[in-house]
């Protein structure tokens, strides 16, 4: 405890903690319907895609390669995203194209250019190109507005994002602009996922999108109870995990995840328990 | 005016037709039953009139009454529904929805209109529960429930009884009929032409040969009993 607390004095700490809550937070709120959508694994495919536009961004030898990055991201997430419910080809084939074509382009014109340390960059777009523990200022403060940005878009349109996840021909029946909506969600998750692989890693920003949304489905089984269950799991789990880590000094992302996987299992074990007893 | 007029509407999937020269009107008040073989288009055409896709050729009129919206949907079930977890509650009050205008949450009124359609239907007790564990009769009436927040006119229902024991079937047609009763236009996707010919004013049947008329004048008409004794065989 004593420890801690004199770890907490650090502010690479505190941003830590903050940075780490906060996209935990808001890639868990979106987790939930985009697991519902079966669209799981689309952080790892937009992942891909960034690491596509990063290997162009580097060989055209652009100074900042997030005006690249975000856009090709966004339209990415819109093309995944649209295939929606009325398209031939599903989610998860979608993903798996994108992504799988977005790598090897990238990788392909990676090679033109003369970077010595490939497998590094390669390696960074899955653990995290800034390390968490090395954010400045300016990164804790873009990641505080943008999850402020996520969470009101979220409270605003909570009611709409649910009625086009449960049935999307339903509410386009009913009048409503679903493609809009979509459009928002691909929107978002974009920038959630561009945003968090900078930070932690692609390969934590699958994992944040999913435990918390699919823990919570063990245990509830209302879509408000999900949603704020999920959240919950989400921050405590990123918390701990970093504390954790900070703690026995093991990588953060892999405990954030490691943690999440746990928590994963005692939520899954509960379900099973209630489900014999009743 | 006529609730809805259609004009000589081809359906179909990327230019290529299934159904063609479809005319039809269904008038306020109206109990319109389509029934057709698998395939032949029955849920396509629901689809163009909910405007969920163009028609090929052909135009669609909704009269100067009905604003786009204000239509009621029951629709086949799909995929994700079956394993959403969602509570009745949460189902059947995102009916109300188009209501909702620029509001974010919904009001009191919405609400209570969401309890009066569940007791309707008679699932209001089961408000709370999961929806992916109720039966397929209880979930064919949470989503009736849905579409009946969603408006006051017209239903459109796709196969409301597919996968229904009897009994229940029974329960849904007499629960479909007493809707129309209080003055809701029925349009109904329907495999049972015998339901369909004891509860319908017209019938609609799609297909290679295309029928619009009265029920009676479906069954006196040569299609009708051809289509009536092959379903009679099968069943
Ligand atoms: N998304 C689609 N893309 C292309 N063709 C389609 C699509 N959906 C349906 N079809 C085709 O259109 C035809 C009509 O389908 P539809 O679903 O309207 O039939 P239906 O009359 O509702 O049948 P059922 O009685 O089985 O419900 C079928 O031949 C089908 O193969
Ligand atoms: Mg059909």
């Amino acid at each position: 405890m004593d420890k801690l607390a004199e770890y907490l004095q650090y502010p690479f700490v505190r941003y830590a903690l903050i940075v780490g809550v906060l996209i935990a937070l808001c890639s868990s709120l979106l987790g939930v319907p985009l697991v519902l959508k079966r669209f799981s694994f689309i952080g790892d495919g937009l992942s891909h895609v960034a690491f596509g536009a990063m290997c162009i961004a580097t060989v055209l030898k652009l100074s900042n390669n997030m005006l690249l990055i975000m856009p090709v991201t966004i339209i990415g997430a819109v093309l995944i995203l649209r295939t929606g419910t009325n398209t031939k080809i599903k989610g998860d084939a979608i993903i798996a194209m994108i992504s799988v074509a977005a790598l090897a382009f990238g990788y392909l014109i990676m090679n033109f250019s003369n970077t010595p340390n490939l497998a590094g960059d390669v390696c960074t777009t899955l653990f995290g190109s800034t390390s968490i523990l090395t954010l400045s200022r300016a990164d804790v403060w873009l990641c505080i507005i943008m999850s402020v940005l996520v969470l009101v878009i979220f409270v605003l349109f909570y009611h709409r994002i649910f009625a086009v996840t449960f049935d999307e021909n339903f509410a386009r029946a009913t009048g409503m602009d679903t493609e809009k909506y979509n459009l928002l969600i691909a929107i978002i998750t974009a920038v959630i996922i561009v945003l968090a692989m900078n930070l932690v890693g692609s390969l934590l920003i699958s994992a944040l999108i999913i435990f918390p949304a699919i823990s919570a489905m063990r245990l509830f089984h209302n879509y408000f109870k999900v949603t704020v269950f999920s959240a919950i799991f989400a921050v405590i789990c990123a918390f701990s995990g970093i504390i954790i880590s900070i703690l026995a000094g093991t990588p953060v992302g892999s405990t954030i995840v490691g943690v999440n996987v746990l928590a994963f299992a005692v939520c899954w074990s509960i379900g099973k328990l209630r489900g014999t007893a009743a | 005016m006529a609730l809805l007029t259609v004009n000589d509407v081809s359906l179909g999937y990327d230019g290529r037709a299934i159904a063609e020269h479809l005319s039809f009107t269904v008038e306020k008040g109206d109990y319109l039953c389509i029934v057709g073989e698998n395939g032949s288009g029955k849920t396509t055409l629901m689809k163009t009139l909910l405007n969920l896709k163009k028609p090929l050729a052909g135009e669609i009129i909704t009269g100067d009454d009905l604003k786009p919206g204000e239509i009621g949907y029951l629709p086949q079930q799909t995929e994700v529904q079956r394993d959403f977890p969602a509570s009745v509650m949460e189902v059947v009050l995102s009916g109300c929805l188009s209501r909702m205008g620029n509001r974010v949450f919904y009001s009191r009124e919405e609400k209570q209109l969401a309890v009066e359609n569940m007791k309707r239907m008679g699932i209001l007790d089961r408000a709370d529960q999961c929806y992916r564990e109720l039966s397929g009769g209880q979930q064919q009436r949470v989503l009736l429930a849905r579409a009946l927040c969603a408006t006051q006119k017209v239903l459109l229902l796709d196969e409301p009884v597919a996968g229904l024991d009897p009994k229940v079937t029974a329960d849904m047609y007499r629960l479909i009929q007493s809707l129309n009763k209080e003055g809701i236009t029925i349009i109904m996707v329907s495999h049972d032409v015998a339901a369909a010919l004891q509860y319908a004013k017209h019938i609609l049947h799609v297909g290679n040969r295309v029928f619009f008329g009265t029920r009676e004048e479906y069954s006196s008409s040569k299609l009708g009993r051809l289509f009536l004794e092959q379903e009679g065989g099968e069943a």
